[in-house]
């Protein structure tokens, strides 16, 4: 094992770090996974991350859950897919219907309004900023610069600017982008 | 919160496992791809839930940490509470969160381990290296439909700024995420954004 990747120690420690992890994830864990995991942690690559992040997100289920559960899986096998589960979800249920019991009385106070307000603001950065991080991960794919910035930008047009369903992008570009890659691949071999 | 009082026997909570068992294999991307369907059951054709709570839980699961899925523990939760109280209510949220969950995540491990087996296979790599700029997209995309959600830039640009700059720091820095999300809870709990 080289300095440049690390893996969790033991079961314990999967399940803390998700908790930990989970219980940072405001509007959204992925922006967390990704800077802690890949970032600091260390246990992915970020061409890694993006690799299990498009099975996440293909396959049906939360993407969140279903990447965690995928990380697990490798380390430790089913139990360590099972205790991913369970880092990620045991806690942070806990807390948000203890928020629910608040939030019947302290909801429409202006200043939780206000604080929500700035953390949705932040958490959309977390996310842009993610993205950011990823895209210039896929430098080394099959497909090459230009065909990535081309399906990237249709796909980024189709969901941010003009709001198409996900299973349009995914059996569109997607579909596409699978052929175009495994033609690369072939021609790469030759 | 207006609610209803409800009289639940064990065929219903069967049915609510069902629904939710239904619903977890066509959950593709996110959760909130199914909440029209959850929407008609649970408000609509039962009656099990007000839309009030039905809103609700999907607020306070954005508001709370952790992933956004829990909105479906929070339903559950609340068609419990309706149907008698807190234990009720524990039966509701384990009902919701394991059928959703359930046939998802059985069919994400097996496929992954057998991705993982096969990862050199020609197909294999082309479905992962491929997929990969439109998820990134995918991902950007939704910071920037989370962004639009701000408003008109020219009134609430504060907002759009705070977006800005944190999106610089974080791509730029290793900072704890939880030190920017402290000081957007403080910016916005002060009125300046």
């Amino acid at each position: 094992m080289n300095q440049l990747t690390s893996r969790p120690h033991s079961l314990g420690d999967l399940f803390l770090t998700l908790t930990v992890l989970a219980l940072q994830g405001f509007g959204g864990v992925v922006a967390v996974v990704q800077h802690e995991l890949v970032a600091r942690k260390r246990w992915l690559t970020q061409e890694e991350f993006i690799e299990e992040w498009a099975v996440a997100q293909v396959l049906p289920g939360p993407n969140v859950v279903n990447l965690c559960l995928i990380l697990g899986g490798r380390y430790f096998g089913w139990r360590g897919a099972v205790v991913a589960l369970a880092g990620l979800l045991c806690v942070p249920t806990l807390v948000v219907l203890a928020l629910a019991l608040l939030y019947a009385s302290y909801g429409a106070h202006p200043v939780a309004v206000g604080a929500l307000r700035g953390m949705g603001a932040v958490a959309a950065g977390l996310i842009l900023a993610a993205g950011l991080r990823l895209a210039s991960a896929l430098k080394g794919n099959p497909l090459g610069g230009l065909l990535c910035v081309a399906l990237g930008g249709f796909s980024f047009a189709g969901v941010a600017l003009f709001r198409l369903p996900l299973i349009v992008i995914l059996l569109g570009p997607g579909v596409v982008a699978c052929f175009l890659a495994y033609w690369k691949l072939g021609k790469a071999r030759q | 919160m207006n609610t209803v009082t409800l009289d639940l026997g064990w065929t219903d909570w069967l049915a609510l496992f069902g629904h939710y068992l239904s619903l977890s294999l066509m959950a593709v991307g996110a959760a909130f791809s199914t909440l029209p369907e959850m929407h008609r059951y649970l408000v609509e054709q039962q009656g099990w839930l007000t839309d009030p709570q039905f809103s609700a839980s999907i607020t306070i699961a954005q508001a709370a940490p952790g992933p956004n899925v829990l909105f479906v523990a929070l339903m559950g939760w609340n068609v419990g509470m309706n149907a008698g109280g807190y234990g009720a209510a524990l039966i509701g949220a384990t009902i919701t969160m394991t059928g959703m969950l359930l046939p998802s995540s059985v069919l994400v491990y097996f496929a992954s381990s057998w991705g993982q087996r096969n990862r050199h296979r020609r197909e294999v790599r082309a479905f992962k290296s491929g997929m990969g700029p439109v998820v990134v997209a995918l991902l950007i995309s939704t910071g920037w439909i989370m962004a639009s959600a701000h408003g008109n830039p020219a009134t609430d640009w504060a907002l759009w700024l705070l977006t800005a700059v944190t999106t610089l720091i974080v791509w730029r820095t290793r900072i704890h995420l939880l030190w920017l999300l402290g000081a957007g809870a403080l910016l916005g709990a002060l009125g300046w954004v």
